[in-house]
């Protein structure tokens, strides 16, 4: 150390500037490794999962307290912010419409962006915000303690004890989840809609129906499947990486819900791009909503 | 009961026998040649400083760590060359004793001690409980325990849970970290008590890997000093003593002496040059 410092004195000016430029180079390189090892070691740990879940599923009482965390303690959450987002839609969107005297189609606009968008979006972000950051703590807290090790010292491996239960919960409940969201949105939009902003019942249901479609009802469940099993597997994996101590516990906590929020916001963006062609190719004349 | 374990096996082989063995994280050694066989029945303890890589060591030994060079074989059996399964199956003749007991906490002391069984076995509820029940018994713990979580219990109270857990599928190697670490000198002793009681009733090879020298003194018949890489030279051995018990306060090494007794020494003037470097 002393050596380095006494070497970095001697240098000049135009020395030093080269050096900082090399120093900003290598360091950028150890975040670009750092990110490479860490998706690859997150690919394998998803890589192990999948292998467990095909070879051994996990047994009942693993799996049944797995859900019921997962999914039975988040309906509660799922269908309050489910309804709020229905209700704030109809505040939001009212205004607009009126000025075009079309608010009998504000029911389309608001379950059509429930249904694909939001609802399996909200659904993700609070299982990712209540389960994802709960189980990266509790799994951390177990490889802090050791007990991960524990676990392994006895022949169990912690992968198919601990991660596919809760992978396998995430992966059959989140459908559920988005599914009441949805539903809970939907009500919550007309009940605003129709019972305070006075819009005709009849034209909202017929609009409603006549514009969301199965296969809107369809995407969205359909990339709930691929939030869940990211929530999971991001989740349980900053939970076995966990550094030591309580703050190694609490970082892992919150980079499990800030890299869970972020991947799911990437997944819907290329998702949505990869359903709207298959929506193309079975019905080329396209979606109409107006 | 060394002879009972070796007419089992037949086999007058090493039951743990280490090569050349080198563990270390990124740029950072923590072991370095380090060879070393532990006998069928022999109790070994491995003592050093803090920092020493005790601890990597000992889960280097059960597969939990994978050295960076050199070899680890159980009953002939390299830990390298084993896939995952069999690496699993042969952990089972493993009993592990961790440092703060690393029980369960979601689990009662019952469905902790049960854990190893359940996952093994096919043994029905009614013989696992008789099962737990004896082991729990063996270490001094009454019935009453069996349904109370692992945070309800003292420190000296999860160890002895810690290694009824360890004992449950009858391990031919058992490796304790640290036993007596954290408990009050009554209850280290009770812990010391434990693993020879449990060497008398068992036959099995046992690691201890200890700071404490009470413990070392008392339960090895063999031990092994480690000393922390960064403060040896380049070429020399990192096991500054391996031996019997007695022949501890005559060793040549100062710093062996030093540890055996307890002296800092010039360690504190060492510790504030290695701060300013």
């Amino acid at each position: 150390m002393a050596s380095n410092t006494s070497v970095r004195n001697d240098q000049s000016g135009p020395w030093r500037v080269s050096r900082a430029a090399a120093d900003w180079v290598a360091d950028l390189g150890a975040v670009v490794i750092d990110w490479v090892v860490g998706l690859g070691n997150l690919s394998l740990f998803g890589l192990r999962t999948a292998g467990w879940l095909l070879s051994r599923l996990p047994r009942r009482e693993t799996l049944v307290p797995a859900c019921y965390h997962i999914g039975v303690l988040s309906l509660p959450v799922v269908a309050l912010t489910g309804t709020f987002i229905g209700m704030v839609l109809a505040v939001q969107a009212y205004s607009q419409f009126r000025m075009l005297h079309m608010e009998s189609r504000l029911g389309a606009v608001i379950n059509l962006s429930l249904v694909r968008e939001l609802g399996p979006v909200l659904a993700a972000t609070m299982l990712a915000g209540r389960v994802g950051s709960a189980m990266a703590a509790e799994l951390g807290t177990m490889r802090v303690t050791e007990q991960i090790d524990a676990m392994a010292s006895m022949g169990a491996d912690p992968t198919q004890y601990l991660v596919v239960p809760r992978f396998l919960a995430c992966l059959l409940l989140i459908p559920a989840l988005t599914i009441v969201a949805d539903f809970m949105g939907i009500v919550g939009g007309a009940f605003y809609g129709v019972y305070l902003l006075g819009i005709d019942w009849h034209h909202y249901w017929v609009n409603s129906q006549e514009y969301v479609r199965g296969f809107d009802l369809f995407a969205g469940v359909f990339k709930s499947l691929f939030f869940g099993a990211a929530i999971a597997l991001i989740s349980c994996y900053r939970g076995f990486h966990c550094d030591a101590g309580a703050e190694g516990v609490g970082r892992a906590a919150t980079t499990a819900f800030v890299f869970s929020f972020v991947v799911i916001l990437l997944l819907d963006l290329f998702l949505a791009i990869g359903l709207d062609s298959v929506y193309y190719l079975f019905w080329p004349q396209g979606p109409k909503l107006m | 009961m060394v002879t009972t374990a070796l007419d089992k096996t037949g086999s007058d082989q090493p039951l743990i026998r280490i090569d050349q063995l080198s563990v270390g994280f990124g740029r950072h050694a923590v072991l370095r040649d380090i060879s070393l066989a532990v006998p069928r029945g022999q109790t070994l303890a491995v003592i050093g400083e803090s920092g020493c890589g005790k601890t990597v060591f000992l889960k280097t030994i059960i597969g939990l760590l994978r050295p960076t060079r050199g070899s680890v074989c159980f009953d002939g059996e390299d830990l390298a060359a084993l896939s995952h399964r069999a690496l699993a199956r042969l952990r089972t003749r493993f009993g592990f004793v961790f440092q703060q007991a690393a029980l369960f906490d979601s689990m009662t002391i019952a469905q902790n001690v049960a854990f190893p069984l359940r996952q093994h076995t096919a043994r029905s509820r009614a013989e696992i409980r008789r099962i737990v029940l004896s082991r729990l018994a063996e270490v001094g713990l009454p019935e009453t325990v069996m349904e109370r979580k692992p945070a309800e219990l003292s420190g000296g109270m999860r160890k002895r849970v810690g290694l009824a857990r360890a004992l449950a599928l009858e391990p031919e190697a058992i490796l304790y970290d640290e036993p007596t670490t954290g408990l009050d000198p009554i209850m280290s002793d009770v812990i010391n008590e434990l693993m020879l009681s449990t060497r008398r009733q068992h036959p099995v090879t046992s690691v201890v890997v200890t700071h404490d020298m009470g413990t070392a003194r008392k339960v090895a018949d063999r031990i092994v000093m480690l000393y922390p890489l960064s403060r040896l030279a380049a070429g020399e051995p990192q096991i500054l003593f391996d031996g019997p018990p007695h022949l501890l306060e005559q060793a040549g090494d100062r710093r062996v002496r030093q540890f055996v007794r307890g002296e800092a020494g010039q360690r504190l003037k060492e510790l504030e040059q290695e701060s300013d470097d």
